[in-house]
């Protein structure tokens, strides 16, 4: 059952071929069995099945929606009760929060299994998940791979079919790149799409919650369950709730787009994808390369016609995003000052000396690195020349995309310039870490939507690890971009391949 | 040399809402430590703040009300510091962009009888005023050793009101800082509450030798919670700076503390020690946009400013401006004089106003109440005026039915004349009824009036006492005097 997706499931469950709670207990197995890839930091299997069993009761009231009973893991940057809530440090590895977040919430009360809590950087800081105080998580597809990160446990589980789905945040790529790497689905919707009441802050301006699961169809559903204005996130966007499944299935002009409406064979005809020539630069490697092309072919059948575009900033998204990220972070991790709850150092002389070692010990180097980094940027001299800028060029970044959105209606490209690199393989090099997140950080900058979507793997000794295809859309357009990337699933199984069962000579794209 | 006083003040008052400005909290003071802090004001991992439009609201009313400019715009920043009782390790402030711009307060400073200076009207310009969060309270007396931590007052929504250094004295800093107090109270937005923390100040001052076009080096001091600690806490600093200069020294720019105790000033920081606060936009809140529509509401519900008042008393009711600028420290007493003149006619402003400014604020103040729980409504106070006016009691009558009211707790509208009936206090008015008891008192003072007749003055002033206490007070002074003169001459 563990391979099916979650509408799959749902018919399972409502044809009552088995009950929330033994699909729970299959998943708690699962999770169990895989405890090597350190995919979960916290599981309550009494907690998971009294959820389950209360949505068996619903389900056979025939109260149930279309998620009650379905499971979910939860990235530990979302608050919960009852589940330890730790970002991965070692600041909060024991903290407990009175409240779930607003993403837990709503998918509790849709009646959605919580399976536990998965793995992720430190604070959500990383693309290879190496930066957790509880270890890194190991690539389900080549063991001795990272999976990416941050949101690197929730990509790991749903890849090795330990959860059907699961939640992340992405503030720089953090779903897409993990999604990408374990050849899972991931949409980060548009900023204030998702509320981030709940979630652990990294990037206030930049955090943005998500799904990933087996495929489009999985995420429209997760979303619809997700997202939704929420009054208390002030960023969170007053609209009216949509249903993201809609345009699934259809053809691209069946929603009333101009041009000829598209055919069986080709439903996506009149669909434009713009290519960013800088996403296809010398950075990018030649099988990451090589699959995306296959893909963007496979899409020139299915009707869509291939425009090139520019964003000419997108070199400088690196040094925007770190500036403006850590300077954010930088305050937002005030607060773990060890005072009101969460680590505090055992020996420590005056009040500043508590912190300097609460601080010292709490924190991995990663987040030291970007606490040191954000505060540098935002102190006295140095705020107009860095952090004034970034947001100057922030700005620009999102002009360019509008640009590049008057030529198309999807942008595509790579979500990674490489499949997942060897576990330790950057940990020495933090920049050339940085540099990973080169097609990632300029959606986030600008507050799109991106998703990922699983079209093939890499070469050689590769073969093994997965390559994304990054698909943007301009503001609010998810239900549009999940259409595209349902259409691409429905004529491609890359997304429903397993990791054990891809053959070790596959060849690059096939 | 002559030496000119620089001042500027920065005012933090605590606006007047329920809950606090980013949190649904409640704002009460005095509950027991922690018990209205929630997750949010606790800084719990994954909260965020949520703008409490009833601050947003105060802010307008109070930058309408001094007719600055209400900015369509403004930006929450954030202000980066470790502190126990600062649970995010930063403050929400405003800094590059407040919402309330520019601005004025028109003050009236008083006479000085020692330097013989003449009372004086100023008007103090405003550099701005900003919302922001307060933060917790560090409790450090009841814990051996420790330090407790209080975070009920973390998040109530603060106004700080900030001056251009345009005050040349402590008189001119103290009647500024009165006269926003009324306000502010006047406006509703703040209960003015300076012992709990409701309204403090924090001056900047410096001096200059007069004449000097640029500032001398400032020092703040901080937290000043009484008018009397304002006043004597700048002078203090006037002269420890005046002092170090003419001795040779520099004053150094930094913070200090007022000892009330020791009536001094204490340096608490120096410039060097500052922190960098690292301000930067908050992300979490997204600009506060107001709009047109808003601001006209507010100005619309917007009531009679003291200031607008006063000239209006004066014109309407021909008081003179102390008695209006009296009558106008706050908008109970205001009011209350014109209830008073609703029933008792504006003929009587006047004595209305005596009344007020005379027996009730004394007897308000001897029994520590404000004007609106007085035991002496308006309206009765209004029917013992009609019944000094048309002459049924005489002023030193009224006193005593005033005090009867006050003592019993009246609570007919009537209770003067009921009194007045049930004491039998009414003026003796019919002079044949007078005639009689003259005659028996001239009867009676024989020697007096003997006194008189040869010419000594005095005398007569004891047949009037001897008469008036012979009516129990009743008479008409005047009445009895004539009677006198009449049946001597």
């Amino acid at each position: 059952m563990h391979q099916k997706s979650l509408t799959e499931l749902r018919a399972a469950l409502d044809a009552k071929e088995y009950s929330a709670v033994e699909l729970a207990q299959h998943f708690l197995a699962r999770i169990d069995a895989a405890a090597g890839l350190n995919a979960f930091v916290h599981v309550d299997a009494q907690r998971t099945l009294a959820q389950a069993s209360a949505a068996d009761a619903l389900l056979a009231q025939g109260a149930g929606g279309p998620l009650t009973g379905l499971p979910i893991a939860h990235k530990d940057v979302f608050v919960t009760r009852g589940w330890r809530s730790t970002a991965g440090s070692k600041m909060l590895e024991h903290y407990e929060s009175p409240f779930d977040a607003t993403v837990v919430e709503r998918l509790a009360q849709a009646g959605m299994v919580c399976l536990g809590k998965t793995n992720m950087d430190e604070f959500a800081m990383g693309s290879s998940n190496e930066n957790s105080h509880f270890g890194p998580v190991k690539n389900p597809w080549d063991h001795a791979a990272v999976p990416g990160g941050s949101s690197g446990g929730s990509a790991a589980a749903v890849a090795a079919r330990l959860a059907p789905a699961a939640t992340g945040t992405d503030t720089g790529g953090s779903i897409r790149q993990p999604a990408s790497l374990t050849g899972v689905t991931g949409i980060k919707p548009t900023y204030g799409r998702v509320s981030r009441y709940g979630m652990i802050a990294f990037a206030s301006s930049l955090d943005q919650g998500g799904p990933l699961a087996q495929s489009a169809a999985d995420c429209a559903l997760l979303l619809n369950g997700l997202a939704g204005f929420d009054a208390r996130d002030s960023t969170s966007i007053e609209r009216a709730d949509e249903d993201y499944t809609r345009h699934l299935g259809q053809s691209w002009n069946a929603a009333g787009a101009a041009g000829a409406a598209g055919t069986a064979d080709k439903p996506l005809q009149g669909l434009r994808i713009g290519l960013p020539q800088e996403y296809f630069g010398p950075g990018l490697a030649d099988d990451v390369r090589a699959a995306i092309d296959v893909a963007l072919k496979q899409y020139q059948a299915l009707g869509a016609v291939l425009v090139d575009v520019t964003l000419p900033k997108t070199e400088l998204s690196i040094p925007v995003y770190y500036i403006i990220a850590p300077a954010e972070a930088s305050s937002n991790l005030s607060r773990f000052d060890g005072v009101r709850y969460g680590h505090r150092a055992a020996q420590y002389g005056d009040l500043l000396d508590m912190y300097k070692k609460t601080r010292a010990e709490g924190f991995g180097p990663e987040v030291k690195r970007r606490i040191l980094v954000g505060a540098y940027v935002l102190s006295h001299g140095y705020y107009d020349a860095y952090y004034l800028q970034a947001q100057k060029i922030r700005r620009i970044i999102a002009q360019d995309f509008q640009q590049a959105f008057a030529q198309c209606d999807v942008i595509m490209g790579p979500v990674s310039p490489t499949v997942a690199w060897n576990l330790g393989a950057k940990t020495d090099d933090p920049v050339q870490m940085y540099l990973a997140d080169i097609y990632t950080l300029s959606t986030s900058l600008a507050g799109l939507p991106g998703m990922s979507v699983p079209c093939g793997f890499g070469a050689g000794a590769n073969s093994q690890r997965p390559v994304g295809l990054q698909i943007i859309g301009n503001y609010f357009d998810e239900a549009r971009m999940l259409q595209v990337a349902h259409a691409f699933q429905r004529v491609t199984d890359w997304h429903r391949r397993e990791p054990g069962q891809q053959p070790a000579s596959a060849p690059a794209g096939a | 040399m002559q030496w000119e006083v620089v001042i500027g003040l920065e005012t933090h008052t605590q606006l007047s809402t329920a809950s606090k400005i980013f949190s649904g909290a409640s704002t009460r003071f005095g509950a027991e430590p922690n018990t209205q802090a929630c997750v949010v004001d606790l800084a719990l991992p994954g909260v965020l703040p949520v703008m409490n439009r009833g601050a947003v609201e105060r802010a307008i009313r109070f930058g309408l009300a001094i007719g600055a400019t209400i900015a369509p715009r403004s930006v929450f920043a954030r202000k980066n510091y470790f502190y126990p009782d600062l649970p995010k390790g930063y403050q929400i402030s405003q800094y590059e962009i407040p919402v309330v711009q520019g601005g004025t307060l028109t003050i009236q400073v008083p006479a000085h009888e020692k330097s013989g200076q003449a009372a004086y009207e100023k008007t103090i310009e405003l550099t701005r005023a900003h919302l922001e969060e307060d933060a917790g309270k560090s409790l450090h007396e009841d814990y051996a050793g420790m330090t407790g931590i209080d975070l009920n007052r973390a998040g109530t929504p603060l106004l700080e009101i900030v001056t251009e250094p345009v005050m040349r004295s402590a008189a001119e800093a103290v009647a500024y800082a009165k006269t926003l107090h009324t306000l502010v109270m006047w406006l509703g937005i703040c209960d003015g509450n300076m012992q709990e923390g409701s309204f403090r100040c924090d001056a900047n001052v410096s001096v200059r030798p007069l004449g000097q076009a640029e500032f001398g080096t400032r020092a703040e001091i901080k937290n000043l919670n009484s008018f009397r600690f304002l006043e004597e806490a700048i002078n203090y600093e006037v002269r420890r700076q005046i002092e170090l200069i003419e001795d040779g020294g520099t004053v150094v720019q930094e913070t200090r503390l007022y000892d009330s105790d020791r009536r001094e000033t204490r340096s608490m920081r120096s410039k060097e020690d500052a922190h960098d606060y690292r301000y930067f936009p908050d992300p979490d809140l997204a600009p506060l946009a107001i709009g047109v529509d808003w601001i006209e509401r507010v100005r619309s519900e917007l009531p009679e400013l003291p200031a607008a008042m006063q000239v209006r008393f004066v014109e309407q009711y021909a008081l003179s401006a102390y008695d209006a600028a009296t009558l106008t420290t706050s908008k109970g007493i205001a009011a209350y004089f014109e209830a008073v003149l609703a029933k008792a006619g504006a003929s009587q402003a006047k004595m209305a106003a005596n009344w007020i400014m005379g027996e009730v604020a004394s007897q308000l103040n001897r029994d520590s109440l404000d004007i609106d729980a007085s035991p002496v409504s308006a309206a009765q106070l209004a029917v013992l005026i009609a019944r000094i006016a048309d002459g049924t009691i005489s002023n030193k009558i009224a006193k005593e039915v005033f005090q009867a009211i006050w003592d019993e707790r009246a609570t007919d509208e009537a209770a003067a004349d009921r009194i007045i009936d049930a004491e039998g206090l009414r003026q003796i008015s019919d002079s044949g009824e007078l005639e009689a008891i003259i005659d028996t008192v001239l009867a009676a003072n024989a020697k007096s009036v003997e006194e008189y007749r040869a010419g000594k003055e005095k005398a007569f002033n004891a047949l009037i006492g001897q008469a008036m206490k012979a009516t129990r007070g009743k008479a008409n002074p005047q009445q009895v005097n004539d009677l006198l003169k009449k049946k001597l001459s």
